[in-house]
């Protein structure tokens, strides 16, 4: 193996965390890979057009995809490596498989920082296959990114702010959203969002959900109905929408299929989207080579995918004694204190318990 | 259906304009953009037929997840459209091919 596949550091995703994560061990002297399946880098950042929430130092008020194009300008300038159209699809050890146009490269990499994201849920009920049923990411995908509408008239599954976002995005790009429906008995992202999309005269209609959606060929109607307290449909209360496109806002997974190929443990967090690798205040995995940071290790946003890919960086350059402990140590005292900000409050309290509960049963072990 | 005019992003730009065959039918599509951005801007939204069953498809995930809008392109099956790029000239088949025999995924 020639010192060409050699690296330090070898990072899996472009995305926020991978990004933030590669920024500060390049800067600290770490020879750095940044490996990404995508033919872009930056992650689902550009698709994100809302401006940020947070404090200033969390670039509030900034879009999320010029926060993109500011990661990129920084990780140029430490002069990492990246390797985009490249698929990581396997993990040996310290060696990371890599498939680029075809061919199979093998890297050796020192420390290995998974931050590989999360995929959006699938929410089933009868004709949820249907061609127009679409994750409401892929909706924000199609219509920021590539500029395609998807649809005309919308309705919208879930209330967390990903549906609440993307619900207004289809209106600034000229579609009609009949219905936001949420089956809780209350909205579940921020009141601000919420508001946008009332005012815009969009009926958000919660303890509502989809009964099915109809059509032979692709969605042609969305029938809804109220819910009891047993989130069951009650009987009578359904009604159908004209809508050609159903957004599914229902949540995301983890993307964990390296970490478990490794042979990481885990822990079962629903709070944070599924099965989530163990891992120390480090971000490092119960192997000592593999860190995490980002959506794998729970389902929150870029903010703090952002802040852990630094702390997963700055605490991996520590490793391989690129940075002394104490430095180190200073270092991530201010990251973490910017991740508990981005915690606060009653929407970060349940992220920051979830969060908490995993550090302790990584201490259990 | 394109967005031409965004209030946030402004207009949109037109990258080239190629050609490419998808079923049989030439469609104009952005160089460069996914196949599945192309062709639900042609407002073609079954992208292929379940094997077993003959169920609609399209796109789902729209980040190269969940596979559910592969078809056949150039000949090769099972290429996730929402991660390809267009290339001009290509020829882009739905995943069932044989009037209803699937291409051999099974």
């Amino acid at each position: 193996m020639g010192t060409d596949n050699l690296f330090d550091v070898v990072i899996v995703g472009a995305g926020p965390a991978g990004l933030a994560a590669a920024i500060e061990t390049a800067r600290r002297g770490a020879r750095t890979l940044v490996v990404d399946e995508n033919g872009k880098p930056g992650g689902q950042l550009f698709k994100q057009i809302h401006k940020f929430f947070g404090s200033h130092e969390h670039r509030a008020g900034v879009r999320g995809y010029d926060i993109g194009k500011q990661l990129l300008e920084d990780a140029a300038g430490t002069g990492v490596t990246v390797w985009l159209d490249s698929v990581v699809h396997g993990l040996f050890e310290n060696r990371v498989a890599i498939l680029q146009a075809g061919r199979q490269i093998t890297v050796e990499a020192g420390r290995i920082i998974l931050a590989t994201g999360a995929s959006e849920n699938a929410a089933a009920f009868p004709g949820s296959t249907l061609p127009g049923v679409m994750g409401a990411g892929a909706i924000q995908t199609m219509i920021n990114v590539h500029r395609v509408l998807p649809g005309k008239r919308i309705v919208m599954l879930g209330s967390g702010n990903v549906g609440l976002i993307v619900s207004y995005q289809l209106m600034q790009a000229g579609a009609e959203v009949l219905a936001l429906v949420e089956a809780m008995p209350s909205i579940g992202g921020y009141g601000v969002h919420a508001a946008k999309i009332r005012r815009a005269g969009v009926p958000v209609l919660v303890g509502t959900t989809i009964a099915r959606a109809l059509g032979r060929g692709n969605v042609e109607g969305v029938e809804i109905a109220t819910v009891g307290p047993d989130f069951k449909i009650i009987a009578g209360t359904e009604r159908i929408l004209a809508a050609d496109t159903v957004g599914l806002a229902v949540g995301l997974t983890p993307l964990t299929e390296l970490a478990w190929m490794a042979g990481c443990e885990f822990v079962f967090s629903p709070r944070l989207g599924g099965h989530v690798p163990l891992h120390d205040e480090n971000m490092r995995s119960t192997l000592p080579a593999i860190y995490v940071a980002g959506d794998i290790t729970g389902v929150e946003e870029a903010s703090t995918a952002m802040e852990e890919g630094r702390l997963a960086g700055i605490a991996a350059a520590e490793s391989l004694g690129f940075s002394d402990e104490k430095t180190a140590a200073i270092d991530k005292d201010a990251v973490r204190r910017r991740i508990d900000v981005l915690r606060s409050g009653p929407f970060g309290e349940g992220r920051r318990t979830a969060k908490a509960e995993i550090l302790k049963q990584h201490a259990m072990r | 259906m394109r967005v031409e005019k965004h209030p946030v992003l402004g207009d949109r730009e037109v990258g080239r304009l190629v050609s490419v065959i998808v079923d049989g039918k030439e469609i104009q599509a952005v160089e460069g953009e996914p196949i599945a951005a192309a062709l639900l801007a042609q407002g073609i939204r079954v992208f292929r037929k379940t094997p077993r069953f003959g169920e609609p498809r399209g796109i789902f995930c729209g980040i190269g997840r969940c596979t559910d809008c592969i078809m056949t392109v150039d000949g090769t099956p099972n290429v996730r459209t929402c991660v390809t790029p267009v290339k001009a000239g290509m020829v882009i088949t739905s995943n069932l091919q044989d009037g209803g025999k699937d291409d051999g995924n099974r």
